[in-house]
């Protein structure tokens, strides 16, 4: 049955009865075609086993670590897995992830439809190549140095940044700063920023890139700016490509673990202030606090990293959908 | 909107040089963006300057912002508000890509500058063992081995998974199962590095009760990189033109030999750049490594028994032991690892442009 599923790729019969003698002559590499075509649906299949049992162990761990529990998981402002009783909670984790991916999308996405916009429709094209090339080279600058460059130029240079925002908006709680290391949120947010950049970046501007022709020239045509082509004939209908691509770029900020790590100084409180430090997120507590832990305590950090996959499974999830529906309206 | 944009029409110089004003909006000069910009940032950097900020970082928002502004006010005054609000689009385009260079300039920057004062022959061929993380000297050659294995065997577990899983989607791939593992490679994409690290803790340190190894660290890996792998392969098939394949099975070649030996063949560069562009991912991952390949100051050969290093591991490493010294080795390993990062892209984008598959046959 599935050979003949298999073979729907191949031209289609010609007229009359000249299919039968390829039917007829199919035997031969019957059995390779068998094996081969197990191989590689044998593969797809152990990828999803895989994605499976990511779900099942994770679960089954966390679930130990639930039960062990003497905090409120969602509402504890402490992680101290490894003391008797054990108390955990992912209270300040939930709140450092999603603020500082939040912080993150809200400087990264206008910058990177900026980028993408310069090298799609702005620069000259002699700029335009060489610079989507260093865009994606910069894709693979690997996240730890991303942390060590945060860590040892960033957080100093931020901190005459962060008195000038605490001196005209402190008032408003939020922007606080009292000197010391800018090892906080906020210096994250601006770092996942950069990491994430890349990657909006350059789903954008192929969005961008296949905005049709006809409509920027009929708009240039009719006598509008360039500014107005794009408000009026890419920005409409790249709009679905560029919501999917900062949700991608979303995803990585949630998950990224060493460039958190290096860069805050966490502690387990929720402060108003985004400028001082303090603070975690999900990954950054699992890579901090895993060599300290004992069997109990890994559990309750792979229970956070549960939810950390969930949470990354969702916004992906729904990033692909948007692609996927986009894909089947413009085809 | 009666604006007239266009250039004096061919009637006009029939009768000779009349004035056309009637015809022509005012326009700022060409050098007007460049001038413009660079009394922006003389500016800027005077105030900066002037008040007593000392974070260059100001110096440069405000430079951006006087630049902004200034076009958009002048361009109103003589040119109108539309081609105002076109300037003002041009000049904030420009200086997002401004914003997002100067980081990574600055970043590839002080990888550079720092990392070179440490990195030499004697740093790349010793290990730290004996050498306390107080004193300079010591070097990455532990890390190197231990990337390199660890890489190795992830590639040798993800590249035919992956290369396989291709194929079943672009040559034989229909119904519900195709569907599914397409969208799961999708999601795959993105889990969290430190994710797949839990996972390989839970199943094979917790349950099957292993000690860490590199080999564990190889399995993490292995599942992050497995999805792009697939991804790149499968597009690079799609673009092996249908008539040679037709051609093929016309010849009574069964489908698995047509595959073999007429569809990779057709695509292997672009396999082989995906893969390697695959490897230059993975080759940067840290998070897993500190899970389950525990880092270690010596020199260990083999990735099944014990705990090796790596060169991620190894910045983390030397920028927690937080002295300058340790610093430096920092820097060094990074320029290391970008470098290492970077030939592979390099490499891996050559032959993506060596052996592109010929579309227009």
């Amino acid at each position: 049955m599935d050979i003949s599923s298999a073979t729907a790729a191949s031209p289609p019969p010609g007229p009359g009865d000249t299919a039968a003698p390829v039917e007829r002559a199919r035997p031969a590499g019957r059995a390779g075609d068998r094996v081969f075509l197990a191989l590689s649906r044998g593969s797809g299949i152990l990828l999803l086993v895989i994605m499976a049992a990511i779900a099942v162990f994770l679960t089954v761990r966390a679930t130990n670590a639930l039960s062990h529990n003497e905090g409120n998981f969602l509402t504890t402002f402490e992680w101290s897995a490894n003391s008797t009783p054990p108390v955990f909670g992912i209270a300040v984790l939930a709140f450092g992830t999603v603020v500082s991916s939040l912080i993150a999308m809200l400087i990264a996405v206008p910058v990177a439809i900026g980028i993408a916009l310069f090298i799609s429709h702005y620069a000259p094209r002699r700029l335009a190549t060489p610079l989507s090339y260093v865009i994606d080279l910069l894709a693979a600058v690997p996240s730890i140095v991303y942390g060590l460059w945060g860590a040892l130029f960033l957080v100093p240079h931020l901190g005459g940044l962060y008195s000038w925002l605490n001196d005209y908006f402190g008032w408003t709680g939020v922007f606080e700063y009292h000197d010391g290391a800018a090892r906080s949120l906020f210096t994250i947010g601006i770092l996942l920023a950069i990491m994430i950049l890349p990657i909006v970046t350059s789903v954008s501007r192929e969005v961008f890139r296949q905005a049709p022709k006809m409509h920027e020239e009929a708009a240039l045509a009719l006598g509008a700016t360039r500014w107005e082509v794009i408000r009026m004939a890419v920005l409409p209908f790249g709009r679905s490509g560029v919501i999917s691509a900062s949700m991608l770029g979303l995803g990585r900020a949630l998950g990224e673990t060493m460039a958190v790590a290096t860069v805050l100084s966490p502690s387990f409180e929720i402060g108003t202030s985004l400028l001082d430090p303090g603070g975690g997120t999900f990954a950054q507590n699992i890579a901090s606090s895993f060599k300290e832990s004992g069997e109990l305590g890994k559990d309750a950090l792979i229970a956070s990293g549960l939810v950390l996959f969930v949470l990354t499974l969702l916004v992906n999830g729904a990033a692909r959908m948007i692609i996927a529906r986009r894909k089947e309206y413009t085809a | 909107m009666s604006e007239v944009t266009m250039d004096q029409p061919a009637v006009v110089t029939d009768r000779g040089p009349l004035p056309s004003y009637t015809l022509h909006q005012p326009r700022l000069p060409r050098w007007t963006p460049a001038a413009l910009a660079a009394a922006a940032v003389v500016v800027g950097c005077g105030i900066g300057a002037g008040a007593g900020l000392d974070s260059h970082i100001q110096w440069g928002l405000i430079a951006a912002l006087l630049y902004v502004a200034g076009m958009f006010a002048l361009a109103t005054a003589v040119e109108g508000r539309r081609q105002a609000k076109d300037r003002l689009a041009t000049s904030l385009v420009w200086v997002c890509f401004l914003v997002a260079v100067v980081p990574l300039v600055s970043l590839v920057w002080e990888t550079i500058s720092r990392g070179a004062t440490v990195l030499d022959g004697n740093f790349l061929s010793h290990s730290m063992g004996g050498v306390l993380t107080i004193q300079p000297g010591g070097g990455v050659y532990h890390a190197i081995i231990g990337t390199l294995e660890q890489v190795g065997i992830a590639t040798a577990i993800a590249a035919p998974v992956g290369l396989l899983t291709a194929i079943y989607l672009v040559e034989y791939g229909r119904g519900r199962l195709a569907k599914a593992v397409t969208f799961f490679v999708d999601v795959m994409t993105g889990i969290p590095s430190i994710v797949a690290g839990l996972f390989v803790l839970s199943f094979w340190i917790l349950m099957l009760d292993n000690g860490y190894s590199g080999f564990a660290g190889s399995m993490a890996l292995a599942i992050l990189m497995m999805p792009v792998v697939v991804r790149s392969t499968e597009e690079m098939l799609k673009l092996v033109p249908n008539e040679l394949r037709e051609a093929s099975l016309a010849l009574g070649v069964p489908k698995w030999r047509t595959i073999l030996k007429v569809v990779l063949p057709t695509a292997i560069g672009g396999i082989a750049t995906g893969v390697m562009l695959a490897v230059a991912r993975i080759a940067g991952e840290s998070a897993p490594i500190v899970l389950l390949v525990f880092g270690s100051q010596l020199i260990n050969n083999n990735p099944f028994e014990g705990a090796q290093s790596s060169l991620p591991y190894y910045i983390y490493e030397q920028w927690a032991a937080g002295n300058e010294a340790s610093y430096d080795r920092a820097w060094a390993a990074a320029l290391v690892l970008i470098a290492f990062v970077m030939i592979l892209n390099l490499v891996a984008r050559g032959i993506a442009r060596w052996k592109a598959p010929k579309t227009n046959r």
